[in-house]
């Protein structure tokens, strides 16, 4: 279950990222180990995302070190190298991030269609459909464009595209804002399943208290551009942190200011 | 301002300008790289060929046939002055094929298709849409990018070709209908007077001005500010820049063909 008895898949030390002079992370130092799933929770705009983005290398950190299964994250790749690097992951964009040029189903098949992992039309669509039933939407959805669905199915195709390839490592930024509270509970069960039936790591950020009870082995807080807290998800409600304590019971009362 | 401080502001906007030109330099060196390594996406290269040639072609028919026709027009008033309204044909066919063939519809490329670009580009950047390119481990370079400069290469010169022939037919239909020239007589002469050199610096024009126009659009779109305001600037940059590059350039060619 914790992070010691297993080594770390992802791991980051002391990583620094400012925008102009806005100083997001301020040092953030986390090691996430192989197989777990970690939920990071934390204010809006406290770096979330940006902490997700700078491990894919989206975004370049300032200073600190990022390793992914050991080896540097940020340097000195070839692009053979990086296709690689990058062929191990799926991430679930904030905003879906769908190309809303292609119909749903090839969005989820973007990976079997093209490049290393390439196979025939009919089995990647096949893939696809499969896919989109896992994250609750039928196939009959498959041949629209993303822009003709509701904000939480293009989420869901979000998901399901980023777990098409069945990646190692997965990223899910708020997987459930949005979604009905069933469906939310479906998508639960899923990340948990991928964790435990594929062995898959991951990471995964939401403010819903629910989810981070229903998914994560271990918690992180992000807050003031470091991690305020990070244990296993038993040890969260007795963590004596008034910080996360504010943030589980949702209370404008405490450390953390609620400008209004 | 003392002189210093002005020739400081000098120094720093021709320091700006140099550096955008580097960065511009970098792009296209990189694009054309992408083109010539694998993978290569030729679903997306056939879209950008009918997206940028083949839906193209209406705009540049209209705008050649009335050009055509206005400078038969003026070119028969004009040499009436001095008894020289026989030489329509002959300064149709250059007037069309040497300048305005090329600048015009490398002017309409860029309103059309710059401008989209860029839209369409800056959007999918702002939407995160390249970023999740890059985790599907699909260059955004090769993938967006190459398809639409190598388009632009290969179906604006044949745009060039096609708006040179339509602007002769312009000026034709209006000489032999209302200036009372002889059909067979205006063709032969048309055709006597060209040169294949007239020809190549026509089609080599449309080359050159369809690759600006077309990289700048993916520049200004890939390089895009956040929210809707850097899409409408990216837009906006895009055109004027691609506006002003292919006036230089066909300045610049015109000296290299027919001065030396
Ligand atoms: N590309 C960028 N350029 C400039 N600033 C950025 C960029 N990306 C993020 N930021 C800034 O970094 C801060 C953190 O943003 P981030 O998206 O990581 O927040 P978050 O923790 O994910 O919040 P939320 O829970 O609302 O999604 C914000 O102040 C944001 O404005
Ligand atoms: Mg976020």
């Amino acid at each position: 279950m914790t992070d010691m008895t297993k080594p770390a898949m992802i791991e980051m030390k002391s990583v620094h990222k400012a925008f102009g002079a806005n100083q997001v992370l301020r040092g953030v130092d986390l090691s996430i180990a192989r197989g777990s799933s970690m939920v990071i929770i934390g204010g809006s705009g406290t770096g979330k995302s940006v902490m997700l983005k700078s491990v894919l290398g989206l975004i370049t950190q300032d200073s600190g070190q990022i390793l992914v299964d050991g080896k540097d994250a940020g340097k000195g790749h070839s692009s053979r190298d990086r296709d690689a690097f990058l062929a191990r992951f799926g991430m679930l964009f904030q905003g879906a991030a769908l190309f809303d040029s292609l119909p749903v189903w090839q969005n989820v098949a973007f990976r079997l269609l093209r490049g290393s992992l390439k196979r025939p039309k009919e089995e990647a669509r096949e893939i696809a459909i499969e896919k989109l039933r896992r994250v609750g939407l039928k196939a009959d959805v498959a041949d629209r464009l993303p822009a003709e669905l509701s904000g939480g199915m293009q989420k869901r195709v979000g998901l399901a595209r980023a777990i098409a390839a069945e990646p190692e490592i997965i990223f899910f930024d708020e997987p459930t804002t949005g979604l009905d509270p069933i469906m939310s509970g479906v998508i639960n069960d899923l990340i948990r399943e991928i964790v435990v039936e594929m062995g898959a790591t991951a990471m995964t950020i939401t403010h819903d208290m629910s989810s981070v009870r229903a998914i994560a082995d271990n918690v992180a807080m992000l807050h003031g551009g470091k991690i305020r807290w990070t244990g296993p998800v038993g040890d969260m409600d007795a963590s004596g942190d008034p910080y996360v304590e504010q943030f589980i019971s949702g209370s404008a009362e405490g450390p953390i200011e609620a400008v209004r | 301002m003392t002189p210093l401080a002005l020739l400081g502001r000098l120094g720093a906007a021709t320091l700006g300008l140099l550096a955008a030109l580097g960065r511009l330099s970098t792009f296209v060196v990189s694009t054309f790289s992408h083109m010539l390594r694998p993978p290569f996406y030729g679903r997306e290269v056939l879209n950008a060929l009918l997206q940028v040639g083949w839906l193209s072609l209406p705009v540049v028919g209209l705008t050649a046939i009335f050009t055509g026709g206005a400078l038969a027009l003026q070119i028969y008033a004009g040499g009436a002055r001095f008894n020289a309204e026989a030489v329509v044909p002959q300064i149709v066919a250059i007037g069309m094929v040497r300048e305005l063939g090329p600048v015009l519809v490398g002017l309409m490329i860029a309103a059309r298709v710059t401008s989209s670009i860029a839209a369409e580009i800056a959007t999918m950047k702002v939407t995160e849409q390249i970023d999740a390119l890059v985790t599907l481990s699909t260059h955004p370079m090769k993938y967006l990018v190459a398809p639409r400069v190598l388009a632009g290469l290969l179906t604006v010169p044949a745009l060039v070709g096609i708006g040179d022939i339509i602007g002769i037919m312009g000026g034709y239909t209006v000489a032999t209908q209302n200036l009372g020239f002889n059909p067979a007589t205006y063709l032969v002469n048309t055709v006597n007077f060209l040169e294949i050199h007239d020809v190549i610096s026509s089609l080599v024009k449309g080359a050159v001005f369809g690759v600006i126009a077309t990289t700048l659009g993916c520049y200004y779109g890939m390089n895009s500010g956040r929210g809707a305001q850097g899409v409408g600037r990216a837009t906006k940059s895009s055109v004027e820049t691609a506006a002003v590059l292919i006036l230089a350039a066909n300045f610049v060619l015109t000296g290299v063909f027919f001065s030396l």
